[in-house]
């Protein structure tokens, strides 16, 4: 039993971890919490579906499914493009909302604004699909009996490889292309980095892409493994900034260990206290963590 | 004619009770600089407490000590405060951003237990009959709300009047001397941290007041009525209005609670009634759309804050 609960934290951590990932760099390089980002997810995955439609239209070979998984060549390409999509939503928040509060007032002033991106947000997803929960594909799938008596969908394991996958890839990026030193050298010290030649603004769109695109990877992840919901995206604010919080904001490692922390912890929380009160579960680590160590476990304490 | 003056009463009772919610951020946000994002929390705790002490009592849940009203109110303002005051001891250290994540997640929790704790909330059914006290004054319904809208309104008087004292204090300029510069305030001698717990405390009393408010007239309560939706609400009153100015706070709470109302209204006879959930979601899109517009083209809110200049300073 306890072993089904670690399985299962560590899949519902893999999709926190890639939501954090954004949310943690947004909030070092930006110095914003953005209560915004996890509607991301929720937009992530519900674009996905438009371009799932779009492309199944076209039959053939995109029509159908990949060995033991529910999904197909279609869906593949659906969440590439949702992540294009939903980068081109953050980069117009940023700049029609975000950037332009940032320059006339406060970083507070953004978090009001990101309440408000929010509302806007997840009741437009309301708007547009309905409160019904959807799902990408209708397809039945059979567990895998893993060794312990733990299961788990052929899903999940994709879930889990991707999300490694994304995580080395973006390791790769942040410390061998110049692109990603700079955003290192801007999240540092943004003035010494400017002085330096690097153009900031476009560092910080390469911010937003990034974030937006693991949300939007997320989302879609959470849609194949759970089911698509209006509040998809609003009900893991807080596993969220958990995750990112937990490991410090701006690391990419505390993002990703953040969330594994913050998954098997709310699933092994069931062993102990009832389930209704799950969702309660990241708030207590945060408080804990800012409690006793509030720069995070790999975050640098400010000056 | 009367169909319009009794829904003008209902309006501004529910209006001015928001409102109540929004002169305690107001003391918070606006005069301290405390970003609390759990208002639905403390006014969650006010309206229980009062469900419970003035309510009939019941098999198998726990209060129903019908209490007069009265003592309602001062029991839901206690209870809201002691709560603010183990919330303020954990989580006061913090500043900004990480406060307010910290008490969206408190307000959370609050939720999740109303939502669960059937001994003390009755669940997901919440709790019913909770005495009206006008209905025992008068009869007929216009006279009842005419009457509550009076008690409302006495006591956003005394909030008002009271905040005005205590902003004007020297405690109420030791509070804008923290929300401007801490680091100077703690150099003359004054406690910050203490100084924001008191006013952390007094201000969820106040919104602890509105929820009492709220639960009397409304006559049950029900957990589904404390998401965070409502502290988005809450928010945007106060930022509509203008920070740092009480009848600023009452103003943003008429305004987005009209806005609010009249959208549902008009998407009511708009909206075709098998998609009338979505029209809830239009109402919710529209206050987002106030606060973020607001905050880009008049970030210091319809009134904002009056400058304030030493009078030793005036020539």
């Amino acid at each position: 039993m306890i072993l089904q609960h670690i399985a299962d934290g560590i899949l519902s951590g893999a999709i926190v971890s890639l939501g954090a990932i954004g949310l943690s760099f947004t909030m070092k390089l930006l110095r914003f919490a953005n209560f915004s980002h996890s509607e991301l997810l929720t937009w992530g995955a519900y674009s996905a579906l438009v371009f799932l439609a779009f492309f199944l239209s076209f039959g053939g070979f995109l029509d159908g499914t990949i060995g033991p998984f529910s999904f197909g060549p279609a869906l593949l390409l659906a969440m590439l493009c949702s992540c294009a999509a939903t980068s081109v939503i953050a980069i117009l928040l940023h700049r029609f909302v975000f950037d332009r509060l940032s320059r006339a007032a406060g970083q507070m002033t953004m978090v009001f604004a990101s309440f408000g991106v929010a509302l806007i947000l997840r009741h437009l997803v309301q708007l547009i699909w309905g409160s019904d929960p959807i799902y990408y594909s209708n397809e039945l799938q059979f567990a895998v009996l893993l060794p312990g008596n733990v299961r788990v969908m052929p899903d999940q394991v994709f879930l889990l490889v991707l999300t490694m996958f994304v995580v080395a890839a973006l390791h790769l990026f942040m410390t061998r292309s110049r692109t990603g030193i700079a955003m290192r050298g801007v999240s540092e010290n943004p003035d010494l980095a400017r002085v330096s030649g690097i153009n900031v603004d476009r560092i910080i769109t390469c911010v937003w892409i990034i974030g937006a695109s693991g949300a939007a990877l997320g989302g879609v992840l959470y849609g194949t493994t759970v089911q698509l919901r209006p509040e998809l995206g609003f009900g893991l604010i807080l596993p969220l900034f958990a995750a990112a919080i937990l490991g410090g904001a701006g690391s990419l490692y505390g993002a990703v260990l953040g969330g594994l922390i913050v998954g098997l912890s709310e699933n092994l929380s069931v062993m102990i206290i009832p389930t209704t009160y799950k969702p309660a579960v990241p708030f207590l680590l945060i408080v804990a963590i800012l409690y006793f160590r509030p720069q995070g476990i790999f975050g640098e304490r400010s000056r | 004619m009367i169909g319009v003056v009794s829904y003008l009463v209902f309006f501004l009772i529910l209006s001015l009770t928001f409102g109540v919610a929004v002169l305690g951020l107001n003391l918070q946000w606006g005069f301290t600089g405390l970003f609390n994002a759990g208002v639905a929390g403390f006014i969650a705790i006010g309206a229980y407490t009062m469900a419970i002490l003035t309510g009939p009592s019941r098999d198998a849940v726990f209060g129903g000590f019908e209490l007069p009203f009265v003592v309602g109110l001062a029991g839901a303002m206690i209870a809201s405060g002691i709560g603010a005051l183990f919330v303020g001891l954990a989580t006061l250290k913090l500043r900004h951003e990480y406060l307010a994540v910290a008490t969206f997640g408190i307000a959370v929790t609050i939720q999740l237990v109303c939502l669960n704790w059937e001994y003390l909330t009755g669940g997901t059914l919440g709790l019913i009959g909770i005495p009206n006290p006008t209905k025992a004054w008068a009869e007929g319904p216009l006279i009842q709300n005419s009457l509550y809208l009076a008690i409302v309104a006495i006591v956003v008087g005394l909030t008002i009047a009271a905040l005005e004292l205590i902003v004007k204090s020297p405690w109420g300029r030791m509070l804008k001397a923290i929300r401007e510069d801490e680091v100077a305030a703690a150099s003359l001698g004054k406690s910050p941290e203490r100084v924001r717990l008191e006013a952390f405390v007094l201000g969820c009393m106040i919104m602890g007041l509105s929820g009492a408010l709220y639960v009397s007239f409304i006559g049950y309560v029900s957990p589904w009525d404390f998401l965070p939706i409502l502290t988005f609400q809450i928010w945007t009153m106060l930022i509509v209005g203008g920070s740092a100015n009480n009848r600023g706070a009452l103003l943003g709470a008429l305004i987005v609670w009209g806005v609010w109302t009249m959208s549902g209204f008009v998407l009511s006879r708009v909206v075709p009634s098998e998609i009338q959930a979505r029209g809830g979601a239009m109402q919710a899109v529209l206050i987002g759309l106030i606060l973020v517009v607001t905050l880009l083209i008049r970030p210091r809110g319809l009134i904002g804050e009056e400058l304030q200049v030493s009078r030793h300073a005036r020539s």
